[in-house]
């Protein structure tokens, strides 16, 4: 920062150093508003429940009972599933991108169609999910004998999985490309093939930012909403199964929030929203640490 | 000589723990050139940056002693004032990419809110070119932006646009370093005209380059003033063996 | 490294390419699919009357997005205005100060806000907005989209201005300009096209938002230009009319869907058009 005699000259900088501050000020202070704001929402439903709000199974609204472990086990479900199914296919896409193509017509290629999935709003793959995916996702039900709802778990984890793989692709070779250059030339003056550099030199220098990509992936499939929404058939019990309907706890509260009729109601959808609130956060800055370690070791 | 312009007495400059500069004492005489130099490190670069205050944008500097321009103190001046006083000509050319050659003169006047007459700004800015010895090469595209400008060029500019803004004192901090030979000899030719318009200080780590422009030399070594005087004679006649040991290239 | 059967590795190493590279476009292929789908879906929805009429009742045959198409811009516009001043004041905070205590919690403060998911957005926004003035609103709505634009835009001013050298910065410190005339006529013109850039992308992101408007722009089957009362967007009228029973609004919700990505896209283009043709060398 500007040392401070510099700054003692004109009243202009003294006033454009203040707004600059009141500016840093007016985000700590809207974090620490939406912090208070979900606590005191959520103060009835902390104080009724305590830690039963979690391991509830039970969501109730007519008798008064809430219990989010089925949308807490939903969230993790299809948050996991997702990475899962898009670890590996981003990790192939990156490594197009990344190693074999990093010029040309198929980097050109490879990556705008990366960014225009990117672009494609989550209300629109819900959309596609719903009227595409489930039906598909139900004949197979059909042919493996299983209660055919077409909704479910595993469907949404499908969905998101797609919304998910540009987002982890371009985390990836933005981290593999920060993979000293030398390195990779040392280890083919050695006479490694390709393929034992991309093994043993690329992926291994990168785990660290490419964890560091995969929890930030997951952060995002966490808060997913409309997507999520539309496919997974939003029932309230808990998951019998992967093929079987669900619901998330973004979902949840997308679904219920304007029906919320009673204080309680609504204070257990804001306690709902603060633990995913807490959840994402968490997640996110440790993603950002690790991806900073990462970078400021490859300078 | 013309009489003394600037006066230093007593100057410590300190960056957090470290003390950079230690009890500078050192005057500059009106039209003349002086030279600053020693080994990376010495505190050379910080003694300019000292005297048009912009070592306070570094954090934990602070700074005892005085420096006076014209007998007034220039801690006692605003800084800002004192930066239009005090012109400067960096390492590296940094003419304002966004801007075009034009602009770029006129850009202390423009920056700072002047208003200008088309007239004056037009005065203003072929004088300083002309005095920057560019004119006649950037006549005819005053008003495309300084990119397509040869390093050699684009500093001949940058020194315009300190020329423009009359300073009385302009500080050079090593400008040729990033230049070729014969860019290198312009701008020392340029500073030998501009001397008698204005008082020079030159900061330079090439012994040869001070030896050939300069009026005085002061050499500095681990923050101290170990000698000065008269260029001539500290070439020739070096009355401490530390100075004489740099200019025989003995460390450096 | 085991020094192996050389044409044994040299295999190896071929079937690998060959493997990321079937791989990398069957992966990518299918994806693609989704977009040909949409289009194809919702490219018969689209006509002249598709972007001025007001939405049909079902069973009728056409009509169109007015309302929604409206709606997405007034809040765009709404929310870049309250969005887009602190932001690049904020951006430009972070560029200047490095590491100390304060500025650190700033920067976690930026990376929290950018993880929140909408739907929380959403809720905070009913809390804070809806609540108190007793009825859903586009300003809501506006503000929501512009809590969701603010760490994306302050996160990209900042990365614009730290690139640009610190050379530039001490040229005006030189000349005496001040050091808040040198930021916002030096520095900030000079990274103006980042800046822009991000600015737009932000807007290409909360375009597509529909979570954060649940609960505050609500949705409304008419034009509105009140941005006191409720509104509809493109996002928020695909949800509706997707989960609705009715063919003609599936039709509907589909074309949007093309108009909505359309705009997306645009944005990007204009994105990447500005970050080349402004682009300042140094």
């Amino acid at each position: 920062m500007i040392n401070k005699l510099a700054m003692n000259s004109f009243s202009g900088d003294q006033s454009f150093k203040f707004i600059l501050l009141s500016s840093a000020a007016f985000i700590l202070m809207l974090v620490a508003g939406i912090v208070i704001t979900l606590y005191y929402y959520s103060s009835l439903s902390l104080s009724t429940f305590g830690l039963e709000f979690i391991t509830g199974s039970t969501w109730d609204p007519v008798s008064g009972e809430y219990g989010i472990l089925p949308f807490l086990i939903g969230t993790l479900l299809t948050s996991i599933i997702a990475l899962v199914i898009s670890f590996p296919l981003s990790l192939i896409i990156t490594i197009f991108i990344g190693e074999y193509f990093t010029t040309g017509m198929p980097n050109t290629l490879m990556r705008g169609a990366v960014e225009l999935l990117a672009g494609i709003p989550s209300i629109i793959y819900g959309f596609w999910g719903l009227f595409v995916l489930v039906p598909i996702v139900r004949e197979f039900q059909i042919l493996f004998d299983i209660a055919p709802y077409g909704v479910g778990i595993f469907t949404s984890a499908i969905v998101l999985a797609i919304m998910i793989i540009p987002y982890s692709a371009s985390i990836g070779y933005e981290v593999i490309g920060l993979v000293p250059k030398e390195l990779k030339e040392a280890a083919y003056s050695l006479g490694a093939t390709r393929y034992e550099v991309i093994k043993n030199v690329t992926l291994s220098y990168s785990g660290s930012g490419i964890t560091a990509g995969v929890l930030l992936s997951f952060g995002r499939a966490l808060g997913e909403t409309m997507a999520v929404t539309m496919v997974i058939g939003n029932s309230n019990l808990l998951p019998g199964s992967i093929f079987g309907p669900g619901n998330t706890m973004a979902s949840l509260i997308a679904n219920e929030f304007t029906e919320a009729a009673n204080e309680l109601y609504l204070s257990a959808l804001f306690e709902t929203g603060l633990i995913l609130f807490i959840v994402t956060a968490v997640i996110n800055i440790l993603g950002k640490i690790i991806i900073k370690k990462f970078v400021s070791g490859t300078k | 000589m013309g009489s003394k312009v600037l006066k230093i007495d007593g100057l410590n400059v300190y960056y957090d723990q470290s003390h950079i500069l230690k009890d500078i004492n050192l005057s500059f005489a009106e039209n003349t050139v002086t030279a600053i130099m020693g080994p990376s490190g010495c505190g050379k670069t910080t003694l300019i940056r000292t005297i048009n205050r912009m070592h306070e944008f570094t954090h934990g500097a602070r700074t005892e002693g005085s420096i006076k321009l014209y007998g007034k103190d220039l801690h006692q001046i605003d800084p800002i004032l004192v930066r239009r006083k005090v012109g400067m000509v960096f390492q590296k050319p940094n003419p304002f990419p966004t801007m075009s050659i034009y602009d770029n003169v006129i850009a202390g006047y423009k920056l700072n809110g002047f208003k200008l007459s088309k007239i004056e700004k037009n005065s203003i800015v072929e004088g300083s070119l002309v005095k920057a010895a560019l004119w006649d090469e950037v006549k005819d595209n005053l008003y495309k932006k300084g990119a397509f400008l040869s390093g050699g060029q684009q500093q001949r500019l940058c020194i315009a646009r300190a020329l423009a803004m009359n300073p009385e004192i302009l500080l050079f901090d090593e400008p040729t370093s990033a230049l070729d030979p014969i860019a290198t000899d312009r701008i020392e030719q340029l500073i030998n005209e501009l001397k008698a318009g204005l008082t020079i200080v030159l900061v330079t780590h090439n012994i040869a380059q001070a030896a050939r422009v300069s009026d005085y030399t002061a050499f500095l070594y681990l923050g101290e003033l170990i000698e000065f005087g008269t260029t001539k004679k500290m070439f020739t006649t070096p009355k401490n063996k530390k100075t004489e040991e740099y200019l025989n290239g003995k460390f450096g | 490294m085991k020094a192996g059967n050389i044409s044994y590795r040299i295999v190896k190493d071929k079937i690998f390419k060959y493997f990321i590279i079937v791989a990398a476009i069957s992966s990518a292929l299918p994806l693609l699919f989704i977009l040909y789908y949409i289009v194809s879906n919702g490219i018969s929805a689209i006509s002249w009357g598709f972007f001025f009429e007001l939405p049909k009742p079902p069973g009728e045959i056409g009509g169109g997005i007015s309302n929604a198409l409206i709606g997405t811009i007034i809040l765009i516009v709404t929310s870049s205005a309250i969005a887009i001043p602190p932001a690049v004041l904020l951006g430009i905070y972070l560029s200047e100060s490095r590491n100390s205590m304060v500025s650190n919690l700033v920067r976690n403060a930026v990376e929290v806000m950018q993880g929140i998911p909408s739907i929380v957005v959403g809720i905070l926004v009913y809390a804070w907005v809806v609540e108190p003035s007793g009825s859903f609103s586009t300003l809501s709505g506006a503000i929501a989209l512009a809590i969701m634009m603010l760490p994306i835009i302050s996160k990209s001013t900042e990365e614009t201005l730290r690139m640009i050298p610190h050379y530039i910065l001490e040229a005006s410190l030189a000349l005496g300009v001040p050091y808040y005339k040198t930021i916002l006529r030096v520095i900030l013109p000079s990274g103006l096209s980042g800046i822009l850039t991000g600015i737009i992308i932000s807007i290409s992101r909360i375009a597509g938002e529909t979570a954060p408007l649940l609960f505050t722009a609500f949705g409304n089957p008419f034009i509105n230009w009140d941005i006191t009362e409720p509104s509809n967007s493109l996002p928020l009228l695909i949800f509706n009319y997707a989960g609705s029973p009715y063919k003609e609004w599936h039709a509907l919700a589909w074309g949007a869907s093309i108009v909505l990505i359309a705009i997306v896209l645009l944005l990007n283009i204009i994105s990447k058009i500005i970050s080349k043709k402004w682009e300042v060398k140094f």
